[in-house]
């Protein structure tokens, strides 16, 4: 599949969901009836802290134009802990991809709880448009896997 | 440097030490190697000068599993590594043997060659009570320069002359201090996002991946490395594509956020010369600044800043409000 010059662009996003909180906010979203793109290709993992910063640097390289990892809120996390690593983690390599000059758009932690249906919606909906309005992701990419 | 070759031979003369580590005479002259001494023989050919730059805490970790002690010689800042690699139980405490060495700051062959002084067949002055002026050897006769222009990077943000760990302490150390520690990083953030990513696409195409830098590293000291899968399509150059080339120093200077001691050999043994510790101290300065300073290796009881948290760590869209 190719996308012709004059076809909208549409950016590919890859959101880590925690399997406790996020994907179940998810889920309510879906079943509220509440739209968000279908850009959004979302990947279940049992805590925000299984969340490898390899992951998400591996899935840039597969061609994602945004990541965007959301977890219980702090302090709910089911495993108690998780997600203070994580967001130690990502701020880590979030300010090092801003730093070797990627757009810190593209990159995104948001704590979302099973109960929050809207606000996924809503996060999903802004960061899609973040990406969309940032364009292709030509910093990150890895060659080999274009088209 | 006679006085360490002493206490190595009575060392091992009275069996409190099967083996010695320390430095010996490379091919050229300014570039000592890491080595391992087991007779009085051997120890003729140990040198300490200013050359001897190479940190030998990484050394331990395999002598450590070597049956009798190690006698290891350590300048101040290796002994930061040292500390790590004891807190990561890499190294066995009581398997060494450390006498802190003197250290007046470590010498760069290439910051003399950036001088214009070419043709070096040998270096004069290096040693720790020698002078302040390094007189030159080359094939166009006699050249000097000022030891402190022929310092290493590292030198010049000395961590200070303090020995975190020894058992004896033999030569006088100087804290070579004289700039700030996070200023070239400082530098390169307030370029735009676009001059950054221009400057570090053009520094690291210059990498080779010969992995120097990695197995250089005291941090990392895993049995196992990612870069060594066949699975991960970045064990060897030719597979090598921009995407690796960028990531490979990213997922590197990740790995060890937090347990970096900044003793900067990673820089030094770059044959590229790609200013390496820009990431591991980009890592260092954000950690001081979110979660209180700190210093690997200072303390072996502190916890690390990346397996540890508070509930009101900062969040990480503080990059984006940052700028």
């Amino acid at each position: 599949m190719s996308i012709g010059a004059n076809e909208e662009f549409r950016p590919k996003i890859v959101a880590f969901c925690c399997n406790w909180c996020s994907y179940a906010g998810a889920d309510l979203a879906g079943s509220s009836r509440l739209a968000y793109p279908a850009d959004v290709k979302i990947i279940r993992v049992p805590c925000s802290c299984r969340v490898n910063p390899m992951f998400i640097l591996r899935a840039f390289e597969r061609g994602a134009d945004g990541v965007i990892l959301c977890g219980c809120h702090p302090g709910d996390c089911h495993y108690s802990t998780g997600n203070f690593y994580a967001r130690r983690r990502m701020t880590m390599l979030f300010s090092m991809l801003d730093y070797i000059g990627v757009e810190n758009g593209r990159t995104r932690v948001e704590w979302v709880s099973a109960a929050e249906g809207a606000k996924f919606s809503a996060t999903m909906n802004d960061f899609v448009a973040k990406v969309t309005s940032l364009g292709k992701n030509v910093r990150l990419g890895d060659l080999r896997c274009k088209n | 440097m006679q006085e360490l070759i002493n206490k190595a031979k009575e060392l091992l003369a009275n069996g409190t030490v099967v083996r010695v580590l320390g430095w010996r005479a490379g091919d050229l002259s300014y570039n000592p190697e890491p080595a391992f001494f087991e007779t009085e023989e051997d120890l003729q050919k140990f040198v300490y000068d200013g050359f001897c730059g190479a940190n030998l805490s990484k050394y331990m970790i395999e002598a450590s599993k070597l049956d009798g002690k190690t006698l290891v010689f350590l300048k101040p800042c290796d002994t930061y590594s040292f500390n790590q690699l004891i807190k990561e139980h890499r190294v066995d405490r009581e398997k060494a043997y450390i006498v802190g060495v003197g250290c007046r700051g470590k010498l760069d062959i290439d910051k003399i060659k950036e001088q214009g002084i070419k043709g070096i067949e040998s270096v004069e002055g290096t040693e720790l009570d020698g002078p302040d002026t390094l007189t030159i050897k080359t094939l166009y006769g006699d050249k000097t320069c000022s030891y402190a222009s022929a310092m290493l990077g590292r030198c010049h943000v000395c961590k200070g002359k303090e020995h975190m760990i020894a058992d004896e302490i033999i030569g006088e150390s100087k804290d070579t201090k004289d700039a700030e520690r996070f200023d070239a990083v400082k530098a390169v953030e307030a370029m735009s996002p676009e001059e950054r990513f221009n400057f570090f696409q053009k520094e690291l195409r210059k990498c080779i991946r010969c992995n120097a830098c990695r197995n250089v590293c005291p941090a990392c000291s895993c049995r196992k490395c990612v870069f060594d899968s066949n699975k991960f399509d970045s064990a060897q150059k030719a597979n090598v594509d921009s995407f690796e080339e960028k990531m490979f120093h990213v997922i590197r200077a990740f790995h060890v956020a937090g347990r970096c001691t900044d003793c900067g050999e990673c820089s030094r043994v770059c044959p590229q010369g790609i200013q390496l510790h820009l990431f591991n101290r980009k890592f260092i300065k954000d950690i001081n600044e979110y979660y209180g300073e700190f210093q690997a290796g200072a303390d072996i009881e502190a916890r690390g800043p990346l397996t540890n948290y508070t509930f009101d760590d900062v969040e990480p869209s503080i990059v984006k409000e940052r700028g």
